[in-house]
């Protein structure tokens, strides 16, 4: 029997030097590292909320401007020169500008001869950063600020779509992190409570939950926009789209706070941590949600795309907001009849950017639920 | 085999009376309680200071509910927990409040089966250990890290492991870590739920030993919760077997493997493997069906089905734990008239 085996010396084996050093959100990192999609994804995310952030400069024009001789101008791509004598040169190439002899209507054509010069930091329509800082320089831009160039193209009203798609990134994006902010908060609440302390609390919430994940999302949106006042600003309208958004978004996080709570609290470190005299506050906040907050973060990611989505898809439908806001919804909304599409493609374009950026926020989500629990075997 | 001093021989320092835990069945929508499980069902322990107490039986028997019970993880459904303290007083465990409950939470420790489960992955050894000691001491951060460091001295791992997490670590020597968080203040009795049985046969013996070391250094009292009847007998010097919810035999371990009372104990120690095999082996025997399930308890004996000496008076009246020889218990009617084999000294 194992009883006569030798007294051992009371040093327990060497190990690698190095091992356990690494915290647990280096350990996250270094799995999540391995997604090269994930990564990528990350990149784009970056970028995009990058570029929300100053979107202003990033805009080659303001997102209002309107200009009626180029109304459905098609996109003028940018072209290098190298020949010029002093040095590489970017240009675009000009319109020139015919009626339609029966309808009216501008068209207008590519003409290879004209160039109009494009420089960096150009002058052009004037803005407050951050509604701040008044200033109008931009990224890019023609360099004779009298003579407009429209890099993706006008709508109707001869706006520039490029500087629009900029600007309704802003919208399109915060939205989708302030709804899910407020699902967060919601969300950890009342899963929080219901997975601490169950029973009758958590017997309750349950049912709420069910009750609204019962209900058809869509048609819950549709009667909740309908019944926003029209006459809200763009700002009220803003929250209020949010909010309708996050009553929704908050179950699916409630639930998982809760069946990690639920799980947690039968751990033998969460009970050790009971036993070693830890009060309450302790166990949940240095315990539990710290064994959580990989997940909670990993479903958040999962949940903004949905938001983003679900804000274009009410914009679309004119439920959401509504010009003159700009959010990639209200883009989609100028692209809605079959002939706008037929003479003007690059209205869709601020497709392209919602299945971009909701690409890549999937596949961050995913990179993340999957490294979420560095310590899984 | 630990030898107490001949005056502590007699002081109990925890005794249990009728200690009970019913596990509700829910069911439905509202949860109604449909029925229980008797996982605990009126159980007398008496541990003695300085000794090391072992709880037998086979999986599901209840010995983890009722080592989690004189812990307070588990809230007592009835029964007095008298705990013995230092000055002489005696305090029932099971009546106190949580605020009330905490100076004995210190004097009263557990060692986990499970060395994975039972440390937080995202802490590191210093915060792990230390834990403890920064809540109930109050202890400045330097004064922790040498205490912690000590504490890994002693459990034989090497202070420089401070700052390590504990994935990087094998399970013995996560044991060791969870055994010096249950040091970590100086308790009294310490109750060790299946402490070596997640670990390699190996590294079994070392933690053992670990254990006799730290309980001969510093007078503490093991409740040595295990279903293996080998490492009991090494490590305990009396054994309770429990078989669904109760305790059906006592006695000192080597009387108890040597002369056993109850036709339970003798079948479980007939499944030990014998230390020399030249010897003839004894016959194994075989218990008919599977242990009774402790939320339907069978009448009379919750033994009877299972059991070779059944008769009728075993199916409707249920035995009493009673006292055969002195310092021997069992809970069998013919318990002293049975000729039953046990395990031949070694
Ligand atoms: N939290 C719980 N809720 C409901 N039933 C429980 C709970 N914990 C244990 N039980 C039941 O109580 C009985 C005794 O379980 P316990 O874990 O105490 O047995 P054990 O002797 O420690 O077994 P093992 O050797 O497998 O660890 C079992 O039938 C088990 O299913
Ligand atoms: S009381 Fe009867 S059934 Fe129970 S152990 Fe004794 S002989 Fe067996
Ligand atoms: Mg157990």
């Amino acid at each position: 029997m194992l009883m006569q085996s030798e007294h051992t010396s009371p040093q327990a084996d060497d190990f690698d030097p190095e091992a356990g050093r690494a915290s647990p959100w280096r350990l996250v990192w270094r799995k999540f590292r391995k997604h090269k999609l994930a990564v990528a994804g990350a990149i784009v995310m970056l970028f995009a909320y990058f570029v929300v952030a100053f979107a202003e400069i990033l805009a080659p024009g303001s997102p209002s401007a309107v200009d009626e001789r180029h109304t459905y101008a098609p996109p003028q791509l940018v072209q290098v020169d190298l020949s010029w004598d002093n040095g590489v040169q970017l240009y675009v190439n000009g319109f020139r500008t015919e009626r339609d002899p029966e309808t009216f209507e501008q068209i207008h054509t590519i003409d290879p001869r004209q160039r109009v010069p494009i420089t960096f930091f150009a002058r052009g329509d004037s803005y407050h950063m951050w509604g701040l800082i008044p200033w109008d320089r931009h990224l890019i831009g023609s360099a004779d600020p009298a003579q407009k160039v429209y890099f993706l193209g006008t709508d109707r009203a001869g706006r520039d779509v490029f500087s629009r798609i900029i600007h309704g990134a802003r919208v399109s994006l915060s939205i989708g992190l302030i709804g899910v902010a407020v699902s967060f908060v919601l969300g950890l609440f009342f899963g929080g409570i219901s997975g601490y302390y169950s029973g009758v609390p958590d017997t309750i919430i349950q049912r709420i939950i069910e009750f609204l994940m019962a209900i058809p999302t869509l048609p819950l949106w549709l009667a909740l926009s309908a019944a926003v006042p029209s006459d809200w600003g763009p700002l009220m309208r803003y929250f209020a789209i949010t909010t309708i958004l996050s009553v929704i978004g908050w179950t699916g996080l409630a639930r998982v706070v809760r069946g990690r709570f639920l799980s947690l609290r039968e751990e033998d470190f969460v009970v050790a941590a009971r036993l070693d005299g830890c009060g309450r506050g302790r166990i949940i906040f240095r315990h539990m949600v710290p064994s959580m907050s990989s997940h909670v973060i990993a479903s958040l990611t999962m949940a903004v795309p949905g938001m983003i989505l679900a804000e274009t898809a009410l914009s679309f439908l004119g439920l959401g907001l509504q010009s003159p806001a700009v959010s990639w919804g209200v883009l989609l909304q100028e692209a809605q009849n079959i002939r706008a599409v037929e003479t003007a493609p690059w209205l869709l374009i601020p497709g392209v950017a919602v299945l971009v950026t909701v690409l890549a926020m999937n596949f961050v989500g995913d990179g993340l639920r999957d490294s979420a629990d560095p310590y899984k075997q | 085999m630990t030898t107490p001093l001949a005056s502590r021989e007699d002081t109990a320092l925890l005794e249990t009376r009728g200690l009970t835990k019913h596990f509700p069945i829910r069911r439905g929508l509202l949860g109604r309680t449909v029925g229980q499980v008797r996982a605990v069902d009126g159980v007398d322990l008496r541990i003695r200071s300085g000794r090391t107490v072992a709880l037998v039986g086979e999986s599901g028997c209840g010995k983890s509910t009722l080592g989690r019970c004189l812990l307070r993880v588990y809230e007592p459904t009835s029964g007095e927990i008298r705990y013995h303290r230092p000055d002489g007083g005696v305090v029932d465990l099971a009546a106190l409040g949580e605020r009330a409950l905490k100076p004995y939470r210190s004097e009263i420790r557990l060692i986990f089966q499970d060395p994975f489960a039972s440390l937080n992955p995202r802490m590191t050894l210093l915060q792990i250990v230390g834990e403890p000691l920064r809540v109930n001491l109050g202890l400045s951060a330097a004064e922790t890290e040498e205490r912690v460091a000590d504490l890994l001295r002693r459990v034989g791992l090497r202070p420089e492991y401070l700052h390590r997490y504990p994935n990087a670590f094998s399970g013995g020597q996560r044991q060791r870590v969870g055994i010096a968080r249950a040091l970590a203040l100086a308790p009294r009795l310490v109750v060790a739920d299946e402490a070596v049985s997640a670990l390699d046969v190996s590294i079994r013996a070392q933690i053992l030993n670990l254990l006799k070391d730290i309980q001969e250094e510093s007078d503490l009292t093991y409740l040595f919760i295990s279903h293996d009847l080998g490492v009991v007998e090494y490590m305990a010097d009396e054994v309770s077997v429990m078989y669904v919810g109760r305790v059906v035999e006592t006695g000192d371990t080597d009387d108890l493997y040597g002369r056993p009372l109850h036709p339970y104990t003798e079948a479980l120690l007939s499944a030990v493997p014998d230390p020399d095999p030249s010897r003839r082996r004894r016959e194994r025997i075989v218990l008919k069906g599977e242990v009774a399930d402790p939320s339907r308890i069978p009448a009379g004996c919750p033994f009877h089905p299972r059991c070779f000496y059944a008769e009728d008076r075993c199916r409707t009246e249920i035995p009493a734990l009673r006292e055969i020889r002195p310092g021997r218990t069992a809970a069998c009617h013919f318990a002293g008239e049975l000729d039953l084999k046990g395990v031949e000294e070694s």
